[in-house]
């Protein structure tokens, strides 16, 4: 019978993504009543040093598995190096981050294992009689279902990061770290990276920031957008942008927040010159503080965000600034 | 060029989603449903490959009668045929049954390049496009948003989001290549193409002309299944700062952002 939780935990900088931390917490708790083990699953060229937090957030095992194939995420090794050992431990329930790699990873893995997959979950537990229930949004949030699983196993699901509260750390807390040789050779891999392009500048991307500050049409231009950046480096947060400033082309798309963007679930989400249409909120509603600036008294986000100032935002952003440099240097 | 463009009708991206009493389920009676605007993104790089390299444009859709119509609006853009997957044994599904019922019209298709949307916005699972690839032991590729056909036309040349930045993929055909906001500007449908549409073929398509197993799709197939939906709680209307000026209000959002909100 299948049996244990595993997570798969992607590597960034020689650790892992908070995300698995996140997973790790909740989990935890999970495996205890189950009276599963928790295991940990690192995919790269050299792992181990990257797994050293696994013990102290609540694992029991770390599986690292290395190879020089997969130094750079494909989804074709991946999956493969993945599938080969969840077969071979048959764990009951396999849990990832709902970033870009889950996104990709996960699919491809739930139909090889023919198992059922609830994507970009924003809840996990153990509903009645034990069964692994997972709450999720569906039409870009406007709507939260409970997803229960069959029988098949792995039951599979992508959590969304910033979501999940970690637990503190316990330091005395040992995980046993299992090296796994995959069975992977050159030819598994068919999609071949030629290059990879990497916007200059390494802010923490959107999804995982813990403070976000967006601009909308009501930044009127791209050049008006350096005073959300000073902001953001006083606070150091991200800067996102509505559709209407990414289609207007004052920012990449890759900016954008919302129904067509990214999902993101801050801390805190500063919203300067953005009315908060429906699609918009999709992307930001589970942010856990919300601020709008908006000189429009009728726009909509007033009547949805926890602290507004209507005012004129080109007057207001640099007094804030102004104000959180001198709260950060007391 | 054999190209498939697997499309979905959702509801409107505006549509007000209400949820059935029973839970189960959405009302839909009275939505405006179209085609999943990223799904448009893959009909228009289909249209764009056959009009450089020849071929023929496929769409394939799975769901009930209501989709002929956004089944035209592809075929109005320039699309050559349909394969509508209309059948009550598809219900109840969940991705994984949804992208093997797809795959199995397709095997039957002559295809080079499948184009999906990144995600359908209604289910947002962002998982039949990479699902179907592996039900059809192909490649697929994410977040797509640059295609280049080789000469030979054997691999192409994929450009694909990553964090952070892009990537550039070399990708043998055929594959499933999930398009993203960003890949191109979707066409419009000229009124010619509205006319010539409506003489275009739309083969509708039974379990029972795919051979596979019932219980392998549709709800008896489905991994996953909706226990109950609900509106999530709404957020209430927050304070609003008090001041007459910007200098009097930045100050008094910091301070309770600090002491209320305890993130400074």
């Amino acid at each position: 019978m299948a049996k244990g939780i595993w997570i798969f935990a992607e590597r960034s900088d020689g650790t892992l993504r908070k995300v698995a931390f996140e997973m790790l917490s909740e989990a935890r708790k999970m495996a205890d009543k189950l009276g599963e083990e928790l295991c940990v699953v690192v995919l790269g060229d050299t792992v181990e040093a990257a797994t050293k937090d696994c013990g102290p957030y609540g694992a029991d095992r770390v599986y690292a598995v290395e190879s020089p194939l997969l130094k750079d995420y494909t989804t074709e090794g991946y999956a493969k190096a993945l599938v080969d050992l969840v077969k071979q431990h048959q764990p009951s329930i396999l849990l990832g981050g709902a970033t870009v790699i889950g996104k990709d990873l996960f699919p491809r893995v739930a139909a090889r294992l023919d198992a059922g997959l609830a994507v970009d979950c924003t809840e996990i537990k153990l509903g009645e009689g034990n069964q692994f229930v997972v709450k999720r949004p569906m039409y870009a949030g406007k709507v939260y279902a409970d997803i229960a699983f069959s029988d098949v196993t792995p039951k599979m699901a992508t959590i969304r990061p910033n979501v999940l509260i970690p637990a503190q750390p316990d330091a005395s807390r040992k995980a046993e770290v299992v090296k796994v040789a995959p069975a992977l050779t050159a030819d598994d891999i068919k999609c071949k990276i030629v290059e990879q392009l990497k916007v200059a500048g390494e802010k923490v991307d959107l999804t995982e920031a813990e403070v976000i500050i967006s601009g909308g049409r009501g930044m009127k231009g791209p050049e008006n957008f350096t005073i959300l950046e000073e902001m953001a480096a006083v606070l150091n947060a991200t800067v996102g942008a509505s559709r209407a400033a990414v289609d207007a082309g004052w920012r990449q798309q890759s900016d954008q927040v919302g129904q067509t963007g990214k999902v993101v679930s801050p801390n805190l989400y500063i919203a300067c010159g953005i009315s908060g249409a429906i699609q918009h909120f999709a992307g930001m509603g589970t942010s856990k503080y919300i601020v709008a600036i908006n000189k429009d008294p009728e726009a909509v986000i007033f009547g949805k965000c926890d602290y507004g100032i209507c005012d004129d935002l080109f007057k207001v952003v640099p007094k804030l600034t102004e104000e959180l440099k001198k709260l950060r240097q007391e | 060029m054999d190209i498939i463009v697997c499309m979905k009708q959702v509801p409107d991206s505006e549509a007000q989603i209400r949820v059935r009493p029973d839970g189960k389920g959405i009302v839909d009676s009275d939505i405006k449903f179209v085609m999943n605007p990223y799904d448009e993104f893959g009909v228009e790089e289909a249209l764009k490959l056959k009009e450089k390299f020849g071929g023929t444009v496929t769409l394939v859709c799975l769901g009930p009668a209501r989709c002929v119509e956004s089944i035209r609006t592809g075929l109005a853009m320039g699309a050559d045929k349909a394969i509508h997957l209309d059948d009550p044994a598809f219900d109840g599904g969940d991705a994984i049954s949804t992208a093997k019922v797809l795959a199995a019209a397709i095997k039957g298709l002559p295809h080079d390049l499948i184009f999906c949307g990144k995600q359908a916005i209604d289910d947002d699972s962002a998982t039949v496009g990479s699902a179907l690839a592996e039900v059809l032991g192909i490649p697929q590729v994410s977040l797509v948003v640059k295609v280049e056909l080789a000469e030979d036309r054997k691999s192409a040349k994929v450009n694909r989001q990553i964090l952070g930045g892009e990537e550039i993929l070399q990708v043998p055909l055929p594959a499933v290549l999930n398009a993203q906001k960003g890949l191109n500007e979707p066409r419009y449908a000229s009124l010619p193409g509205i006319m010539k549409a409506k003489k275009k073929e739309i083969k509708s398509v039974k379990v029972a002309d795919l051979g596979i197993a019932a219980d392998s799709i549709g709800a008896a197939g489905a991994r996953t299944k909706i226990l109950h939906m609900a509106a999530p709680p709404q957020r209430q209307a927050g304070k609003i700062i008090p001041g007459e000026t910007p200098e009097e209000k930045a100050p008094i959002l910091a301070k309770l952002l600090r002491e209320e909100a305890k993130i400074i």
